[in-house]
């Protein structure tokens, strides 16, 4: 496989579908801006005011008035804060007196270590469940790590943090109960195993199923009739092939993963882009709420770019579909 | 074997949702205390750990955390259905307009449903009750069917254009049968079972983000009782008094799991797709 990928055919054969795909991203994201513009819009009314107040400076208040167009109409109003937008400027905060984007560029990397680290164990723990539960279906181990990934898929993400809390940090101490720790490891650990359980049971379960598609093969039967050892049929032939599906999850699971973090931050206390935008909101501080959620909508949007194109990397089938 | 388990699941779930529908719709008689009630002698009541005198412990006010998650349980199930409801009936209506008539309708939903889809659901949510000058209870339905409604006219639009072009409905458009009535006698029947799937996987998902919301102090707002405030009082209490904590995620997780189950078993039986599986 690896030889392939750096043929010239399958890049001439990539570029077409992937630009094509890249191309369909315009209106979705041209439709995002429009629908945080339209938010904040109807969120601030008047920015000017907003900002300084019903007892502002008159002559300010004009000022800051021409600067976003304000008395524009409508679409001129949306490429000022488009233009804006484009040099990086998402606006002031009200609550901190400094530019969003510094805000936000201050927030994000925690909140990206969480969700690295969440996927990591996600797919360490959901495929190794996935394989202990397939190499004997049907068994106790098999119904009993099944069981736990259907749980674990329709346990609260908030109350789960909290009981793994309750039981690593509070009863038996082995790890911090929350906070950053300056980045320490032990305080990633219980965060990171939180915000990825919805994603280690999928993993789990399409793990295990895949895995028992595959062996029924007949290249898998082939290869045990070649007299290989069972270790080596599945981890060299089986197991390859049957985490084609589970990669496409990893990618489709950040969405849980953006969705947890508001939640996993609070309960933990990270300094993540998520316990941030629910403080903002507490505080009325609109254009640090606007900012984050058009961060959180272009990482997402971005992050199933990618899935897609390495999809369309890893199973030729999919490239063609786009056709 | 497939079908033992497809079954086992719907059981297993009409079980847990019926004992958790009849827990909260019987909360007013069920609950042995009144929920809202802070008694005279707090410091004696406050933080009492699950015994004879209530079965799963008080809260830091003093009240029966029993009675209060039996009557949070309300809240949960009357989000969780209600604005499924009314999401499902908007979805419902739009899938069908777009999928049988096709052209700019169908262009434009499926481009603002992509629109809404490019959003992690909570984020958005968040964003949307920003807007609003306080948070409520209402104003978490109103953004919740807001976001809940896409999921289902997809599924809808996408079963009506496969639907339309069998032979039947092309047959009986042929006669002259009107647009509405094809739809309600054709198309609608041949809908349902992916609807109802997708309805009930989306109650589930909105009793969660509800209790998040809620947990996050931009939902229910006291005195309205809910799981996901509950929780927010839990955590302070954590190390001292888990049980404030244990007992409303317990009924959360437990309801969520059975809507979930029953979902799934549904799906088993309603969609051809999963049928031999």
């Amino acid at each position: 496989m690896p030889g392939q990928l750096t043929s010239p055919y399958l890049v001439a054969d990539l570029a077409e579908p992937a630009l094509r795909r890249c191309l369909a991203l315009a209106p979705v994201l041209f439709g995002v801006s429009l629908l945080v513009f339209a938010l904040t819009a109807v969120a601030l009314g008047d920015p000017a005011r907003a900002m300084l107040g019903q007892r502002g400076d008159p002559e300010l208040v004009q000022q800051i008035r021409r600067e976003y167009a304000l008395d524009a109409p409508l679409h001129v109003r949306y490429l000022t804060w488009m233009g804006r937008l484009l040099q990086g400027d998402l606006g002031t905060s009200y609550h901190q007196q400094r530019p969003v984007a510094e805000v936000i560029a201050e927030r994000l990397p925690a909140t990206a270590r969480l969700a690295l680290a969440a996927t990591a164990a996600a797919v360490a723990l959901g495929v190794l469940a996935g394989i202990a539960a397939a190499l004997r279906p049907g068994s106790l181990l098999d119904h009993l790590l099944m069981t736990t990934a259907v749980i674990g898929i329709s346990t609260p993400v908030f109350w789960l943090g909290m009981m793994l809390s309750l039981l690593f940090a509070v009863w038996l101490g082995w790890l911090p109960v929350s906070g950053y720790g300056d980045g320490a490891w032990a305080n990633l650990v219980l965060p990171a195993l939180t915000l990825g359980a919805i994603h280690t049971g999928t993993i789990a379960r399409l793990a295990r199923s895949s895995l028992l598609e595959v062996v029924r093969q007949e290249y898998v039967q082939t290869a045990r009739a070649k007299g290989l050892g069972e270790a080596w049929v599945i981890g060299k032939h089986a197991l390859r092939n049957a985490l084609i599906p589970v990669v496409t999850v990893i990618g489709i699971g950040l969405a849980d993963l953006l969705v947890g973090a508001p939640l996993t931050e609070t309960v933990f206390a990270w300094p993540g882009l998520g316990r941030m935008l629910v403080a903002a909101v507490g505080q009325r501080d609109l254009p640090v709420v606007m900012g984050a959620v058009l961060v959180f909508a272009v990482i997402y949007v971005g992050a199933n770019l990618l899935v897609d194109l390495a999809c369309m990397t890893i199973d030729p089938r999919i490239r063609r579909r786009g056709r | 074997m497939a079908a033992d388990r497809g079954r086992g699941r719907l059981v297993a779930g009409a079980g847990l949702v019926g004992l958790f529908a009849a827990g909260t719709l019987l909360a007013p008689w069920l609950a042995p205390a009144d929920p809202t009630q802070v008694p005279a002698s707090l410091t004696q009541m406050m933080l009492r750990p699950p015994g004879p005198g209530s079965l799963f412990g008080t809260d830091a006010l003093g009240r029966d955390l029993l009675s209060r998650v039996l009557h949070g349980g309300r809240v949960s199930l009357a989000i969780g259905i209600g604005v499924e409801a009314v999401a499902a009936a908007i979805g419902v209506s739009l899938g069908l307009l777009a999928g049988y008539y096709g052209g700019w309708r169908d262009g434009a939903l499926m481009r603002f449903t992509d629109v809404v889809m490019a959003f992690p659901s909570l984020i958005l949510a968040i964003g949307l009750i920003a807007v609003f000058e306080r948070p409520g209870l209402d104003k978490v339905a109103v953004v919740l069917v807001a976001l809940g409604w896409t999921t289902i006219a997809r599924v809808v639009r996408g079963e009506v254009l496969s639907v339309k072009e069998r032979e039947y409905v092309q047959a009986a458009r042929a006669l002259g049968t009107p647009d509405v009535l094809l739809m309600a006698r054709h198309v609608l029947p041949n809908v349902a079972g992916p609807v109802i799937v997708t309805a009930t996987i989306g109650v589930g998902s909105n009793m969660v983000a509800e209790a998040g919301l809620s947990f996050l102090g931009l939902g229910a707002q006291a005195p309205t009782i809910s799981w996901g405030s509950m929780l927010a009082e839990g955590q302070t209490f954590l190390a001292s008094a888990p049980w404030v904590a244990v007992f409303p995620g317990l009924a959360l997780m437990l309801a969520v799991l059975g809507v979930n189950l029953l979902g799934d078993g549904l799906r088993d039986r309603l969609d051809p797709r999963f049928r031999r599986g």
